[in-house]
């Protein structure tokens, strides 16, 4: 089940992480994506990529703690694909996760909603 | 997602029309404008390159100075009222032609600038006495107070930001005008006259700040409704936001007040040599003229470059480094270019690592990425010198 925070990532059920599509709507135009590394280690919490809008750059958190098995390398040459399909060609990042129970902490799709209406 | 500004926000005349569209909403200068419609910057950019965009820029100071007693004689009169702003200014203003616009610059004592603004002779000899002056939304307040304290006694300044100001931009601006005010597409660039438009009048000079062809139209605010719906109708026309204003100007290279412009930088750092009239430097008459008329001479710390940047935009503020890693200047506008779909920016750096070519770097996020410092306009200028018709 896909897990959300209050910052506006996603985390799927096998790890994926990218940025809400209320979250690209907010940004506008995205322009640079700034990856992390493959075997980066990550807390939750921590800024693990940048995506840059033509007006300014946003900080991308890891959503739970873990080791960055993938990167969208899409994304260097196709940065807008985060804004035409932010929930799947515009995937930022794989995560192995250090402890499952993290996504416990996140919202659900219905908190979200809620955050977001 | 708020459609209501917040209380200490003004509204422009046609905030409503922007919310209708779409708008995203956000504070500027004081004022509650769209930063985009639904289309977004990019797309928004490029259709002003490719065809006419319209924006709303009722936010800026738009005013007019006028002599208090005129004596009817036009020349008289003009040199008249160019005596009241000249001490302020470093433009040759008494030898503007009927209907010509100069680009100048406020000055403060040290020779920097309180801000950069358009002022304009008037076409029809019965405004003669009279100057059309533009000037920024930031510093408004402050510039017609320095304005209206210098014209004390022999002039009063009339403001006109209770109207709609607006911006039409594009290669495709003059067939959009010809449709409705025919006879404004007789202005070359850097000219303004007074038009009829059903029963009012509209000021329209052949300008704006995108490097584009295109006009600037003042009109009063019970008429501006049905102004900015008749450019809309047109399907060469869509509104663009602040956020596509500041890319296409950034593109063409013009320098943003507050950004690339402040009390400290003199024209000169900033390249805008052509904005301090022959006249004036040779008279050595202006605020600062004595920096300035050394930085003229060669005697200058910084000068403004123009910036490729590899990989992300380098924003204001990031530092600009020479080839060995050594600091040596600042961005002060910088950012993604859709026309040329790269980061570019504008910046400040000693006059020896300012020649086109130069390799620099710049800092973001405490990584260094190579930069090149390049001439501008980044994307060149298509301004109509001479009616086309």
């Amino acid at each position: 089940m896909t897990k959300f925070t209050k910052d506006h990532e996603y985390i799927t059920a096998d790890g994926t992480v990218g940025i809400t599509p209320y979250a690209q709507e907010q940004l506008g135009d995205i322009v640079y994506v700034e990856l992390p590394k493959v075997g980066q280690k990550l807390k939750a919490g921590d800024e693990a990529a940048v995506v840059e809008s033509v007006k300014a750059a946003s900080e991308i958190y890891s959503p739970v703690s873990g080791t960055v098995t993938a990167v969208n390398d899409a994304l260097s040459g196709e940065p807008g694909l985060i804004n035409t399909s932010p929930e799947t060609d515009g995937w930022i990042f794989k995560l192995d996760l250090d402890d499952a129970g993290e996504l416990d902490g996140l919202m659900d799709a219905a908190a979200y909603a809620e955050l977001t209406k | 997602m708020a459609d209501q500004p917040a209380d200490d926000l003004k509204t422009v005349v046609l905030n409503d029309k922007h919310v209708a569209l779409g708008g995203r909403m956000v504070p500027f200068s004081g004022y509650s404008l769209p930063v985009q419609y639904p289309a977004g910057i990019i797309a928004e950019h490029k259709w002003t390159r490719e065809h006419a965009g319209l924006f709303d820029v009722s936010h800026m100071g738009p005013s007019f100075l006028v002599l208090d007693d005129k004596s009817g004689d036009g020349e008289a009169d003009h040199a008249a009222v160019a005596e009241v702003v000249e001490p302020l200014i470093c433009g040759d203003i008494k030898g503007l032609k009927p209907g010509q616009i100069r680009y100048t610059l406020l000055l403060n004592d040290q020779g920097g600038t309180h801000d950069d603004l358009m002022i304009a002779r008037p076409a029809s000899e019965g405004w003669g006495g009279a100057l059309y002056i533009v000037v920024n939304a930031g510093t408004k307040e402050a510039d017609f107070q320095r304005i209206a304290t210098a014209a004390l006694g022999r002039a009063t300044l009339n403001r006109s930001d209770h109207c709609a100001l607006l911006a039409l931009q594009g290669p495709e601006a003059a067939a959009v005008i010809d449709a409705i005010v025919p006879a404004a597409v007789e202005l070359g660039f850097m000219h303004y006259a007074s038009f009829d438009w059903r029963d009012t009048k509209l000021v329209i000079s052949r300008s704006g700040y995108t490097g584009e062809d295109g006009f600037e139209i003042l009109v009063d605010p019970e008429h501006a409704a049905a102004f900015w719906d008749t450019l809309l109708a047109d399907n060469r026309v869509k509104p663009i936001g602040l956020g596509a204003r500041d890319s296409l100007r950034l593109e063409a290279g013009l320098p943003l007040y507050g950004h690339d412009l402040d009390e400290t930088i003199s024209p000169v750092e900033a390249g805008l040599n052509f904005a301090i009239s022959k006249r004036r430097r040779e008279a050595a008459d202006f605020p600062g003229a004595q920096r300035i008329l050394a930085e003229l001479g060669g005697v200058l710390e910084r000068v403004r470059i123009g910036l490729t940047v590899e990989g992300a935009p380098a924003r204001e503020g990031a530092a600009i480094l020479d080839q060995y890693g050594a600091e040596i200047g600042v961005v002060t506008s910088g950012g993604f270019a859709p026309t040329l779909s790269r980061a570019i920016a504008i910046g400040f750096v000693p006059p020896d690592h300012a020649a086109p070519g130069t390799r620099l770097q710049v800092l973001v996020r405490g990584k260094t990425q190579a930069a090149e410092a390049v001439a501008t306009p980044f994307v060149p200028h298509r301004y109509v010198r001479k009616a086309s018709k």
